[in-house]
């Protein structure tokens, strides 16, 4: 660590460092430019992954916290602060050049703060309505419904962007720019769309049947769950990381609890970690079988679909008799779970050992060896082990892109240092790769089930909570792998039982991001294909 | 085998001695046209369920059960309710034709199905070109689609409507040399001795190699030209939500959707017509007793089972592939199938002239 | 001709929960009478338009996935002939709001009422549907559906069963059977009654 502060003041010397979970450079806006092209370029630094971008309002100043990961230096992770005074017209230096993740982040932070970064091609709002008064996320926001009222038209202009351009002389100039050419033909796929897989929305530029652009517009599923948990205590706000992408119900849960266990000091025990590590397996079993069935049924293969909910059920049986529900099942608390297991989870984990291989097998017989469906996937919506970098494409998205990715791998948490699995990667780099990864790891996740289900330790469910739980000031941030990628918590206290700022970083959030690169070139059919092997959860996006 | 010509002579005579000839023709031809309406109606809702019950077995499910026993009832409650369903006015389209076009596309599906022959002397008109003519009225449906995807005045259903016309224009190439090759084989067109040409044994047997290439091909043109899966490009529910009719509410859509399943009858028909000997009786030459046994069945409980066998097949097709781009399936058309169509007909030419069938 | 209390195959009338106001329905009915002939045309389309619900595809999150349990095997909608279900919502019967209706959506969503086809439902399942759920206090969520769309049967849960749907989609049944296709009260006007009303209540919430 001393080694890259030495590094980073010598590039730029204006930067203050803070010691945290992970170090904390805090740049003036003007240097911030300068050093973000040095982390991302400079040998010795070499950053090449933006993880999270987090705009921040800390009352006296709006700002961004960045962080950071070096793939090449052992996964080692750096945070970034970058604030301006400015309330009115805060301006920060875009980064979406450098890291192609942060187009969409940023635009978020936009609409979140009114933050406009400098140098970004498109700034519009990314969740809310374009005629939206106000920031909501700020903390001086005017929740007066008055001024947003539910409004029964339609958004007006909605190709209307613009982008603002630094001038040699530094002075910055607004451009007004449009979307779509007037000579584009547009299809609006969506918000209600049958393989959208909820409400999201894509503007395709279409010649003919080939994509030459893709727009996407998210946003309708926006619920304001970070702002919502502002106003909540740590317990409370637990229940919302269920309902983002509920195909990883346990995982995201699983993160904010160990980010909270994190920042409290508190040890979980051993039979509460194994248990956790089990279900996130059995949720990534139940949701790569979604995944399978609705890659299936957008490709209109529709019975696969059934078998692949055959098998889920089993999942879901599981999870009713542990948790007491079949989705949204509130189960990891503070501290550990809040049920001891089952007495029949034993058996029928058992039972769902032995009954997915040779699922997996009449899948394979059924759909992935069928000629048809190989056709339609393979060498679609190519995407470089470079570009899933940059784009920060984790999970099995990334690894079909053979980027080795796996957090349960790079940064061990919970149980899973005990476990022996292998990291599944393909070389492919299509849509049919990132299918292969889902299907095998399935098995890998039936292995980590296998080990465990005999192993699970006695003893107590959950630590010792205090009654009212308060973080000490400060930041940070946890990460685990949920069904389709990295999953982040940024939590950051001053001290209260509420978080000053929570903030999901949700791995489907970046996977729209590649719609656009993966779907141009390819025909309208194939962007259903490359939507369904992507597989994003829209909720998790929009949160 | 009963011939039904007897019965409708008997009332040909009964009609012509009580009215003067131009009513007795009159009458005859409501008569017919009800038989016919009514075939129709009673095909369609049977292979709504049919196709309903199929797929739910092919998924682990049980299908409709609730509605009446077994769920029988079930298409009947869809009818009553389709009938009954608003039908949306659609601002910015051209009404005429948007209009026009589900009556456009059940009447090219009822005029194929007229001309089926159902049982021996069982047919409506014996034209000496009529598969010929079930050819070049099925063509007439596409009309029926391009003008529906044209006339919503929608992106989806224009994109829809473009597909099925480049579909079927081509896999309308397959289909017809596999019916040439059958008729160069049959050496007629007329549908009722095409049949009669199978009393020996049916054209697949018979035709052996060239007759099971043939009938391979015609299936899945078949498969195309009625838009089923893997080629239901033109209303591929997941990439253009309803396709070219998504647009058509309350029996405008109703219309569509009988037309599709009754298309699929058509094709099973005329599949069962050249391939497996329409309604004749399956016959063994030499086995008197059994030929004899097998002719006590009604021809047209052997058409209609035919078609249900070969519609089986083109079901079993939906429910289990996946489907096809549009550019993998022009490929297969016009790389694969055709060729192997034209040179399926020199070879059925060849194998007739030097007589090397059975 | 009196219209009749309805029944559901293999569930007992008394086993419903709240039959005071399918009574009272079935009570409105009657006061207006009917002859007989029409009595029996609207029994038999009444029958029709029950058995024969045909969902528009309409999830925003976690409960279309259970509807998507609720279509696949062990459930079987189609028992009910209520697996055709329509992406178009023309030939679609009625919308199953399952998720969360934020402000964005609020107009699309309406849109797609307007583009059914009468005679549409609404079903509002699940807590975020039905009063706006966990995210009720959200500066851009809808608190209920009911605020923007005349509501028949509301389906409480987080997310709901499959088995709660399936009671939801008998109690739309038994709504169906007490209406009167022919004179009668109107289901129509009940409607634009509605939308007159929430019309200019529309901007409050």
């Amino acid at each position: 660590m001393a080694n890259i502060q030495e590094k980073i003041s010598k590039i730029c010397p204006s930067v203050t460092f803070e010691e945290g979970e992970t170090l904390l450079v805090s740049v003036p806006e003007k240097d911030w430019r300068m050093l973000a092209v040095a982390l991302k370029e400079n040998a010795d630094l070499n950053f090449d992954v933006l993880t999270a971008l987090i705009g921040m309002d800390w009352k006296d100043s709006l700002g961004v916290i960045y962080y950071f990961t070096s793939t090449a230096r052992n996964w080692e992770m750096l945070s970034v602060k970058v604030a301006v005074e400015d309330r009115e017209k805060p301006m920060i230096h875009t980064v979406s050049d450098l890291w192609k993740v942060a187009n969409f982040q940023e635009r978020e932070v936009y609409d979140f703060y009114g933050i406009e970064f400098i140098g970004h091609p498109d700034m519009r709002r990314f969740f809310l309505r374009n005629d939206w008064v106000g920031y909501p996320l700020r903390k001086d926001y005017d929740a007066n419904p008055d001024l947003n009222p539910i409004r029964m038209e339609d958004e007006e202009n909605e190709d209307d962007s613009h982008t603002l351009v630094e001038m040699p002389d530094g002075s910055i100039k607004r451009v007004e720019t449009k979307v779509f050419a007037p000579e584009d033909y547009v299809v609006n796929i969506g918000p209600q769309h049958p393989s959208t897989h909820g409400v999201m929305r894509f503007r395709a530029a279409i010649d003919g049947e080939t994509v030459t652009k893709v727009d996407v517009v998210s946003g309708y599923i926006h619920r304001g769950i970070e702002k919502l948990s502002e106003g909540m205590t740590y317990p409370q706000t637990l229940h919302f990381t269920d309902r983002m992408d509920y195909m990883s119900a346990h995982m995201n849960r699983h993160c904010l609890c160990m980010c909270i266990e994190k920042a409290l000091g508190l040890e979980v025990p051993k039979r509460a970690q194994v248990i956790r590590v089990m279900m996130d397996e059995l949720m990534r079993i139940s949701s790569h079988l979604l995944a399978f069935g609705c890659t299936s049924m957008d490709m209109g293969a529709t019975t696969c679909f059934f078998y692949g909910f055959r098998e889920r059920e089993m999942v879901l049986d599981i999870f009713e008799k542990t948790c007491g529900a079949r989705m949204s099942m509130n189960y990891n608390v503070i501290g550990g779970v809040i049920a001891d297991l089952h007495p029949d989870f034993v058996k029928d984990v058992k039972a769902l050992i032995e009954v997915m291989p040779k699922a997996l097998k009449e899948y394979h017989k059924v759909f992935s060896g069928n000629v048809i469906a190989k056709n339609r996937m393979v060498g679609v919506g190519m995407l470089s082990k470079e570009d899933a970098i940059n784009y920060d494409i984790t999970g099995p998205s990334g690894r079909g892109s053979n980027w080795s990715c796996d957090t349960r791998k790079k940064h061990p948490y919970s149980a899973y240092p005990d476990v022996q699995f292998e990291e599944v990667l393909e070389e492919g780099c299509d849509s049919y790769a990132r299918y292969m990864v889902r299907m095998r790891e399935i098995e890998e996740s039936v292995k980590i089930l296998e080990q465990l289900v005999d192993n699970i330790p006695e003893g107590e469910i959950r630590a010792q909570v205090p009654k009212i739980v308060k973080l000490p000031a400060g930041r940070w941030y946890q990460q685990v792998e949920a069904s389709r990628g990295a999953f982040g918590v940024y939590i950051e206290s001053t001290g209260e039982k509420t978080p000053y700022r929570l903030h999901f970083q949700s791995p489907c959030f970046n996977l729209v991001g590649v719609m656009d690169l993966t779907c141009r070139g390819n025909m309208i059919a194939d962007l259903i294909v490359i939507g369904a092997a992507l597989d994003f959860v829209i909720p998790d996006i929009d949160r | 085998m009963f011939d039904f010509s007897v019965v409708t002579t008997w009332i040909n005579n009964l009609l012509i001695g009580c009215m003067p000839g131009w009513a007795a023709v009159l009458v005859e031809c409501i008569i017919i046209a009800l038989c016919v309406l009514g075939a129709y109606t009673v095909l369609a809702l049977f292979y709504i369920l049919y196709e309903r019950k199929l797929c739910a077995w092919f998924q682990c499910r049980l299908g409709p059960m609730r509605v009446g026993y077994w769920g029988l009832l079930q298409v009947f409650a869809d009818m009553f309710k389709i009938l009954i369903k608003e039908l949306i006015p659609l601002k910015g389209t051209d009404k005429f034709l948007f209009k026009l076009a589900p009556y456009v596309i059940i009447t090219s599906s009822v005029t194929m199905l007229a001309c089926l022959p159902w049982g021996r002397g069982m047919q409506i008109i014996n034209y000496n070109i009529g598969i010929f003519f079930i050819l070049a009225v099925s063509s007439v449906g596409i009309l029926g689609i391009l003008l529906a995807g044209w006339a919503s005045n929608n992106k989806y259903t224009l994109i829809g409507a473009m597909r099925s016309g480049a579909q079927m224009v081509s896999y309308e190439l397959s289909l017809g040399l596999a019916i040439i090759t059958m008729v160069v084989f049959a050496g007629t067109m007329n549908i009722e001795e095409i049949v009669w040409a199978q009393d020996g044994g049916w054209f697949i047997f018979t035709g052996h190699i060239p007759a099971i290439i043939a009938c391979i091909i015609y299936v899945i043109a078949a498969t195309a030209e009625t838009n089923r899966g893997p080629f239901d490009l033109p209303e591929a529910e997941h990439e253009l939500t309803a396709g070219y009719h998504t647009e058509y509410s309350g029996i405008h859509f109703g219309f569509f959707y009988l037309a599709e399943y009754l298309n699929l009858f058509i094709v099973s028909g005329i599949a069962s017509l050249m391939f497996l000997g329409g309604w004749m009786p399956f016959h063994v030459n030499g086995w008197d007793g059994f030929n004899a046994v097998m002719d006590y069945i009604p021809g047209i409980v052997w058409f209609v089972a035919k078609a249900f066998f070969f519609s089986f097949v083109i079901i079993w097709f939906k429910w289990t592939f996946p489907r096809v781009r549009i550019d993998q399936m022009l490929a297969l058309e016009w790389k694969y199938l055709m060729p192997l169509a034209l040179a399926n007909l020199v070879l059925m030419a060849v194998c007739t002239t030097l007589g090397w069938h059975f | 001709m009196a219209v009749k209390s309805p029944a559901i195959r293999s569930m007992k009338h008394e086993d419903f929960k709240d039959n005071a106001y399918i009574d009272s329905l079935v009570e409105e009915l009657n006061a207006t009478g009917a002859n007989v002939v029409v009595g029996k045309l609207d029994q038999l389309i009444n029958w029709g338009r029950a058995n024969s619900l045909w969902p528009l595809c309409f999830g925003t999150s976690c409960c279309a996935i259970e509807f998507m349990c609720l279509g696949a095997a062990r459930y079987d909608m189609a028992r009910y002939g209520a697996e055709v279900a329509r992406n178009s919502p023309r030939q679609a019967d009625y919308i199953m709001v399952q998720g969360t209706i934020v402000h964005r959506m609020a107009p699309v969503l309406r849109r797609l009422y307007e583009q059914l086809a009468e005679p549409r439902y609404v079903i509002a399942c699940g807590g975020c549907a039905v009063s706006g759920g966990p995210f009720k206090n959200s500066y851009c969520v809808l608190p209920g559906v009911d605020k923007i769309l005349p509501v028949d049967v509301y389906i409480p849960g987080c997310p709901p069963r499959p088995e709660a749907m399936f009671y939801g989609l008998m109690q739309l049944q038994r709504k169906i059977k007490v209406q009167k296709f022919f004179g009668g009260a109107n289901r129509k006007e009940k409607i634009d009654e509605f939308f007159a009303k929430h019309s200019s209540e529309v901007g409050k919430y």
